[in-house]
Order: C-alpha cells, then sequence, then structure tokens
C-alpha cells in the first residue's frame, strides 16, 4: 500500500508536468488547428535560458520569471515569421514546418548551451512531510500548486477577458472574427507567446525532477503530454491536464507494477494514444460541437 | 451621401473569373437588394466588398478606397457582413456571441446594446447563456443579425438571410430589418433569392447575372418589369 501510494504521487507528479505541456499544446491546437511538435524543444530552449541565468547568479523564481518574458516574445515571434507564411497551406506542409523546428531549435540549444548535462536547481524547498511511510515533499506540492495555480490564470483569461474571448472567437470562427473587426493574426501571435511561456514553466518545473538538463530532456515529456491531450480531447483544456494527470499516474503504475514494461515505459503512451484513438477518437473531453442544419 | 461605390469589381477564384465589373452604389440609409440566381455572383459581390475575397476595381466605403485590406481593417468602418450560413460562434454563449460584435468598440454601452437587440428579438434574452450552435437557424439568424448589429454598424451586408428559414420566419425577420432601417438609418445591401420579400423593403435593386448586373432600378421598376416578374418573382 504504501508503495502504491508512492507510486501515485511520483505519478502524479510527473503527470502535473504533462498536463501543463498538453495545456500548451491544446492551446495553440484550439486556437490555430496547429498541432505544435516544436512545444517542447521551445521549451527545452526557453529551460536552458533559465539554467544560464541561474548559473551566472540569478535567483531561480526570477530567472524562471525572466524565461517566461523571453518566451512569450519568442512564441509570438516564431508565430509571426515561421507560422505566418504557411497559415493557409496544407496540414502537412505546417506539420513539416513544426518538425523542422523542433530540430532547429534542439540543434540551436546544444550549439548555444553546449552538451554537458547541466545541474538546473529546482524552485521549491528540499524535504517534504512524512505521513506514515509515505513522503510528501516541498516539491510535490509545489508542482501541484503550479498546476492549479496555471489552471485558474488560463481559465479568467479565456473566460473572463475580452482578449479571452478574441482567442475564443477566433478558434470557434476565424472567418467570422475577422468581420466583426477582430485581427485574427494578432490572436494567434498571443496564443502562441502564452503557450511558449507555459512551456518555459513546464520545463522548469520538470527538469530539476530529473537527473540533469541535457538536449534529449523535453522529448520524453512532448510523447507524454501528446498522450495526455489526446486522451482528453484536443480541444479541451480541462482534458488535457486530466489527460496529462492520467498519463502520468499510469506510467508510474505501469513501471512498479507490470515487469516487462521496465525500462520501455515509452510504450505506455503509445497504447494509450493508439487505443483512445481506436474508440474514442474526441477523447474523455473532447467536445461534439452541438449543431442544428 | 454616397456610402459604398463599387466600380468595375473584377474578381474570381484562381482561374475562374465570376465577378466581371459590377458598379453598384448604396446611399445612407438607403435598403438596396441584389437579385440573382445561384453563382450569378451575388456572395462573391459581397465576400470582395467586406475584403474576404481578391478583386481588382474599386470599393469605397465613405471617403476609404478598402480594396485590398483585409476584412478586420474594413470592418472597423463599421461594415457589417453577415455572412451565407450565418457565420455565428457555434461554441459560445448567445450573450457571448454578442459582445464579440462589439469587440472593437471603445464606448460604454456595449451592455446597454446587448439589452436592447434581446428586446428587438426576445428569443436571444430566453437563450442568453446557451451555446449558439444549439439554437434553431431562425433564432441563429437572428443572433447573426443582432451580432452585426452590436458592431453599431453604417453599412450592414446581407448574405440570404431567408436561406434555410420558414416562409413565416423570413416574414417575421424582413420585417424586422424595415423597421430597424427606419428607425436607425442603418443601409443595409442584402443579396436574396426571396425576391419578392426583399423589393418589398428595398428602395431600390440590382439584378446580377454570371457576373454581370443586367438592371437595375427601384424596386416598384424591377417589380412591374416583366422579364424580372418571371425569372425571380414567378409570376407570368
Amino acid at each position: 500500500m504504501t508503495l502504491f501510494l508512492q507510486q501515485l504521487m511520483n505519478g502524479i507528479g510527473n503527470g502535473v508536468i504533462y498536463a501543463s505541456v498538453a495545456l500548451a499544446l491544446v492551446l495553440i491546437y484550439r486556437t490555430t488547428g496547429i498541432l505544435n511538435f516544436a512545444q517542447g524543444e521551445m521549451a527545452l530552449f526557453a529551460t536552458y535560458c533559465t539554467w544560464k541565468l541561474s548559473d551566472e547568479g540569478v535567483g531561480i523564481v526570477a530567472a524562471i520569471a525572466i524565461s517566461m518574458v523571453f518566451a512569450f516574445v519568442t512564441g509570438a515571434v516564431v508565430e509571426r515569421v515561421l507560422i505566418r507564411p504557411v497559415e493557409r497551406a496544407s496540414p502537412f506542409v505546417i506539420l513539416i514546418v513544426t518538425i523542422g523546428m523542433f530540430l532547429a531549435v534542439n540543434s540551436l540549444a546544444v550549439t548555444i548551451f553546449g552538451d554537458d548535462e547541466k545541474q538546473l536547481p529546482s524552485a521549491f524547498a528540499d524535504g517534504g512531510w512524512s505521513v506514515g511511510d509515505v513522503s510528501i515533499t516541498y516539491e510535490f506540492v509545489g508542482l501541484v500548486l503550479v498546476l492549479v495555480a496555471e489552471c485558474v490564470l488560463l481559465f479568467l483569461l479565456l473566460q473572463r477577458t475580452k482578449l479571452g474571448l478574441g482567442l475564443r472567437a477566433v478558434a470557434s470562427n476565424a472567418e467570422s472574427a475577422r468581420l466583426v473587426g477582430i485581427s485574427s493574426g494578432t490572436m494567434l501571435m498571443f496564443g502562441w507567446a502564452i503557450a511558449a511561456a507555459l512551456g518555459a514553466l513546464g520545463g522548469a518545473m520538470y527538469v530539476p525532477t530529473t537527473p540533469a538538463l541535457t538536449a534529449g530532456s523535453m522529448q520524453a515529456v512532448l510523447v507524454y503530454a501528446l498522450a495526455g491531450a489526446t486522451l482528453g480531447g484536443f480541444d479541451s483544456p480541462v482534458g488535457a491536464v486530466a489527460g496529462g494527470l492520467v498519463v502520468g499516474v499510469g506510467e508510474a503504475m505501469a513501471i512498479q507494477y507490470i515487469e516487462p514494461l521496465h525500462d520501455i515505459e515509452l510504450v505506455v503512451p503509445f497504447a494509450l494514444i493508439g487505443i483512445v484513438l481506436l474508440f474514442k477518437p474526441t477523447g474523455l473531453f473532447g467536445r461534439n460541437v452541438v449543431e442544428r442544419v | 451621401m454616397t456610402l459604398l461605390a463599387v466600380s468595375d469589381l473584377r474578381g474570381g477564384y484562381g482561374p475562374v473569373r465570376v465577378l466581371h465589373g459590377i458598379d453598384l452604389r448604396v446611399e445612407a440609409g438607403e435598403i438596396v437588394v441584389v437579385l440573382g440566381a445561384n453563382g450569378s455572383g451575388k456572395t462573391s459581390t459581397l465576400r470582395a466588398i467586406s475584403g474576404m475575397m481578391r478583386a481588382s476595381g474599386s470599393v469605397r466605403i465613405g471617403d476609404h478606397e478598402v480594396l485590398g485590406r483585409p476584412p478586420e481593417v474594413i470592418a472597423r468602418l463599421r461594415v457589417a457582413h453577415v455572412p451565407q450560413g450565418r457565420g455565428t460562434f457555434p461554441e459560445l454563449t448567445v450573450e457571448e456571441n454578442l459582445r464579440i460584435g462589439a469587440f472593437s468598440r471603445r464606448d460604454k454601452d456595449v451592455a446597454a446594446d446587448i439589452d436592447r437587440w434581446c428586446t428587438v428579438f426576445p428569443r436571444l434574452r430566453e437563450r442568453r447563456d446557451q451555446q449558439a450552435g444549439s439554437m434553431s437557424g431562425g433564432e441563429q439568424q437572428m443572433l447573426a443579425v443582432s451580432r452585426a448589429l452590436m458592431m453599431n454598424p453604417r453599412l450592414l451586408l446581407l448574405d440570404e438571410p431567408s436561406l434555410g428559414l420558414a416562409p413565416l420566419v423570413t416574414q417575421e425577420l424582413f420585417a424586422r430589418l424595415a423597421e430597424l432601417n427606419a428607425q436607425t438609418n442603418i443601409a443595409m445591401l442584402i443579396v436574396e433569392q426571396n425576391a419578392k420579400l426583399a423589393l418589398r423593403i428595398a428602395a431600390r435593386g440590382y439584378v446580377l447575372e454570371a457576373g454581370e448586373i443586367v438592371a437595375s432600378g427601384s424596386s416598384q421598376e424591377l417589380s412591374s418589369n416583366d422579364e424580372i416578374r418571371k425569372a425571380y418573382l414567378g409570376m407570368a
């Protein structure tokens, strides 16, 4: 039982990270219909920036905040410079562009920061509480709180602000949005910017829970986040969070209880994606839009 | 004062030309109807005016030449386009749809205007918090028109508002449009298959055939023209 609870905590800890990257994926997908395969690598680059700042002596929380601002701006620039020209092209062209960005951003990070392993300090204090035999680390609690805060802020942004209304209008019907004077380009730029900032935060939360920051740090995370987004439904932020958590817990449990999966736990998300697409392609929270003709 | 002046408007989709030099105008506060069969270029004309389609020639809104400008810029000149098939935001609530209509407005009367159009179209008030996509075709058309009115427009472009509506609902809609025009002086350019109803509320009309204007005149003149009666009004 203790082992089960401990694994559950580990799973939720990872799931929180997957959820936040999935949230970024879904945000871009909903507003632009684009699946950004470079999401993880953009987060990687921002995480390297966080590391660099921290290495130069900036406090870790300040370093994360600065990197998020940097990522926000970079996300906007990427949308304007790389995505805008192919916006109306076929989905395959856009797919190739984001895969190209995946490789380019990764290589750029290695070129600038080097390919040696780096240690990124955690934003949370060491230690924690013990409840029976289960230890609850401050980091675990911190990760969960960050995700909750992220969700609440995103919800408020989308549901309560004019910018959010514009974003949802463009996602719902881009042509009609332009006809009422909403610049869809500006909205898409904000969508990419916000997603990139979320990715930067996710990277800075995730990397300290792993042995080291390397060029491959975010690759598995992207796969898990994709599985989470698929499970939850690509058009649903709530689904992204729930999906990410389920994937995290599923991964932890599979490692613990299914002996043959040890060391090849990456099959878990792929299997999950396959099963969801087979039985419920819209995902658990994906909406079939009610529409009368 | 001429609000909309279109001259020698030409355009198409890829190599297919659908507009072969359209000239038309709408005076401030006037209702003008464009009649024509399917594929005659009615929708394309409206899309070219609001910047949704590439075209050559000239489109002037007031003092501004707008041809080649993006739709969001033209919309901010207070030109509201209700596209064919209504173009509502199906996942958003009725109230959100209305607030989106006021997106580019800077004044403080938005809430009052939402209330105003909910009074003109009471069904919208009843369904205020409901997803727009779940409403009937007639209700969605009312919503689409109200959303356009939330832009506080000088010119309303309506693309086949009667499409898919029951005859009684269409009559009701046209009655409301005529009332609105009388009360607010908003000019309207209406593309319509239901010639009879449209000519009843319009001051003038144009007849479009294969991308060209083949007839124009006051509603009375058009209604009494034998060929038009035969082709569009279903009368011998």
